[in-house]
């Protein structure tokens, strides 16, 4: 099966072998024909109508500001509507470092977006600590944290790039099973009893 | 400078003044605070301006050099202070004379571990109350499990400690609360889209007017001056990109200028030149992003779409020098790390041709807009005494009448041969630090046009030793960045590694003074004030 999205030509996109590979995954078992098109039809939706949350710690930010600009416009693709309060969101695109003091909030801000969520790590920071590896005070990476659905390396990321990280996102969302199956959502359940949130001494 | 010189001789017999080539005095700690009150209100001495404190850990010893600046005669001068016990040390606190210094000083307790007697607010900056160590200290213990990353919330604490000496000289500490035990306390922040960034206020408000608020910090404090200890002098050049991400070219520019004078490198004009047109180019797409963001937060949209298509064309220009859009790390040590692309001139005068419709289309859409004028006149204002008592330096120490300016009082590279116009307005509100940011572009696209033609030939990097060592002393420069006086303190042992490099970021006092600014005026009201500030958050938290 070819996933694209906004009509990019397949072999156009970098790393289609983890897709094959999340689709073989997914419908391994095959498809019951009825769920099979719900789930196309929701994931449709899903896919393009992503809102971003408004997020950002330093400088990928800014850049983040110029792709809602009219330059890079991404207004064309549906994520133009950035939310301020979680609740609205469906993705953080985690645009910046992230330090112990930061690491609650963001977790909780995680905790806060509702159903179906997605992550995106953007910039060298939030991915693996970046320049600030040898940082006391610096999270190295952000999935230490939150599960990361698409990591996006740069310091800081284009727009462009920023763009592409999106559009794997939207295609990531689009193999996703709905109904039945293990979809991604038990695999981030793992990850959050993995790493459980203290108990809280107020 | 003979002057105040013997004015401190005479009244402090114990005081040693070296040249450094800022004159630096020594004096016993006791003594500190009596010299203090006299820099501050001998009409002799007269230093209204505190740049920065730095907190220093010699090993043997610990202390700080307070930098202070006469804002009457432009004297600079710097006061060593130093403790030799390691366990408590305790130095007498300045907050009274200079307001700023309530800041100042919790920054270098947070790094150091230092007391400040009589400061009334003595908590950590930046780290949590929990965090065990003094990360600035040289023997402070890094490993990752004795502090490590938690998603547990941060424990939160309403009180704050005063030390005071009792009549045997020993400290007493008393705890005092932050806001008072019936104040309405509003969270605003971290995660807000009208704070620039990652900051927190917390709010003490009676009705809508507001009380107090408590600046707290730390969100993105990134602990850059510890990492530059660590890495070699070209290595720490980079992370003035991420700073403040704005001025990327003019606090490269002093850092490199700052290294260049410790060892003795002569840049060649053509370097110079690129520099200053790089900051300058930089200063005019800060200011337009400033009021892209700033005309948003007041809910004018539109505007950030109309200052970003020149925002754009700026990046683009750079881009093509420099090979990236934002974290550029162009100026090097020596010079600047390559030459101009062909096209920078002609993409250059094609942005000058440009800039003067597109104010004029900025002023047509928000400046005369009505609710703008309500919103922003008289709002958040900010007397000179004010300005300079906080420290408040750029364009919105401009704004209040204070003719702060770097290019001007301490020219450095070229700009003493540049013309141009030093804007300050007197109102000191909100309006005038959005008015003072829109005429400084034009002041800028000034200076531009007058290099411009005149890039004068020569090589655009002087060569510099493989391996850069320093000799032994220290150096302070400042520049004018995007958004105040930066400066650089840079500490050297003889190695190839900075001992200490301190950088003295604008957008810290910038912050610092909201709590004061906004008192008594309505909430609604931060977020115009907090905006016309115009701070960088990652600037502050370092």
């Amino acid at each position: 099966m070819e996933v694209t999205t906004k009509s990019m030509p397949y072999e156009a996109w970098k790393d289609n072998e983890y897709i094959e590979k999340l689709v073989a995954e997914l419908q391994g078992a095959g498809t019951n024909v009825i769920v099979g098109s719900l789930d196309k039809l929701i994931n449709w939706g899903r896919s393009n109508s992503l809102w971003p949350l408004t997020f950002a710690t330093s400088c990928c930010g800014i850049e983040f500001v110029s792709l809602g600009a009219a330059r890079f416009d991404m207004a064309r693709f549906g994520w133009e509507v950035a939310r301020s309060s979680p609740r609205q969101a469906d993705f953080i695109m985690v645009a910046g470092t992230i330090v112990h003091r930061m690491a609650p909030v963001l977790r909780r801000l995680y905790d806060q977006l509702a159903e179906p969520k997605y992550v995106i790590a953007c910039g060298a920071c939030a991915v693996s600590g970046g320049p600030f590896k040898k940082s006391y005070h610096v999270v190295m990476g952000c999935d230490q944290i939150i599960p990361v659905d698409v990591y996006l390396p740069g310091c800081p990321p284009r727009p462009e790039a920023m763009i592409y990280a999106i559009m794997q996102l939207s295609r990531k969302i689009k193999v996703e099973r709905f109904f039945g199956g293990v979809n991604r959502q038990e695999k981030q359940k793992e990850f959050l009893a993995a790493h459980p949130i203290e108990e809280v001494n107020d | 400078m003979a002057t105040i010189q013997e004015t401190i001789t005479r009244l402090f017999p114990d005081a040693t003044i070296e040249q450094n080539p800022i004159a630096q005095v020594s004096v016993p700690a006791q003594q500190w605070h009596k010299l203090a009150y006299e820099l501050r209100h001998n009409p002799e001495l007269d230093f209204d301006f505190l740049v920065t404190i730095v907190g220093m850990d010699w090993a043997d010893k610990m202390g700080c050099i307070y930098y202070l600046t006469s804002t009457k005669t432009n004297a600079h001068l710097s006061v060593k202070v130093t403790t030799a016990d390691r366990e408590n040390p305790s130095i007498d606190s300045v907050s009274h004379l200079w307001a700023i210094a309530t800041i100042f000083e919790r920054e270098v307790y947070d790094f150091f571990g230092i007391i400040f007697v009589g400061n009334p607010d003595m908590r950590r900056l930046f780290l949590s109350i929990d965090w065990k160590g003094y990360p600035l200290r040289k023997d402070y213990d890094e490993n990752p499990e004795v502090n490590p990353v938690t998603t547990e919330n941060e424990r939160q604490t309403d009180f704050t400690t005063l030390y005071t000496r009792d009549a045997y000289g020993k400290l007493v500490a008393e705890e005092k609360r932050v806001f008072e035990p019936d104040d309405f306390v509003v969270n605003i922040g971290p995660q807000h889209p009208a704070t620039h960034g990652v900051l927190r206020f917390r709010t003490a408000v009676d009705g809508e007017t507001i009380k107090k608020i408590d600046v707290y910090m730390g969100y993105i404090h990134r602990g850059i001056e510890k990492i530059c200890e660590k890495l070699t002098y070209p290595q720490t050049l980079h992370f003035m990109d991420r700073l403040d991400y704005f001025s990327a070219h003019p606090y490269h520019h002093c850092l490199c200028m700052t290294i260049e004078q410790a060892a003795g490198i002569e840049i060649s004009r053509r370097a110079q030149v690129i520099r200053v047109l790089m900051d300058e180019l930089s200063r005019i797409a800060s200011h337009c992003l400033f009021i892209g963001t700033y005309c948003m937060d007041l809910g004018a949209t539109t505007m950030l779409f109309y200052t970003l298509r020149v925002r754009e064309q700026i990046l683009d220009i750079m881009e093509k020098t420099c090979g990236a859009r934002m974290t550029f790390n162009y100026e090097c040590i020596g010079g600047v790390m390559q030459d101009l692309a062909p096209d920078f001139v002609d993409d250059v005068k094609a942005l000058l041709d440009v800039i003067p419709g597109n104010i004029k289309e900025y002023n047509k859409i928000f400046t005369g807009n009505v609710i703008a004028k309500n919103r922003m006149e008289g709002v958040g204002r900010l007397s000179r005494e004010d300005a300079i008592d906080w420290s408040i330096t750029g364009p919105s120490g401009r704004a209040s009448g204070w003719a702060c300016d770097v290019r001007k009082t301490d020219p450095y590279s070229i700009y003493q041969e540049l013309e141009f116009d030093e804007v300050v307005r007197t109102e000191g509100d909100a309006m005038a630090r959005f008015k003072v940011r829109l005429d400084e572009i034009t002041q800028s696209a000034r200076i531009i046009s007058q290099l411009i033609d005149n890039i004068p030939e020569g090589e655009y990097c002087v060569k510099v030793p493989k391996v850069l060592k320093l000799p032994v002393g220290s150096w302070f420069r400042t520049v004018e960045g995007c958004r105040g006086t930066f400066g650089i303190y840079l500490e050297s042992d003889g190695n190839t590694k900075p001992y200490r490099l301190k950088i003295v970021p604008p957008c810290l006092p910038a912050a610092a003074v909201v709590d004061h600014i906004t008192r008594g005026s309505k909430i609604a009201d931060l977020i115009t004030i907090g905006g016309s500030m115009d701070y960088i958050v990652p600037d502050m938290d370092r």
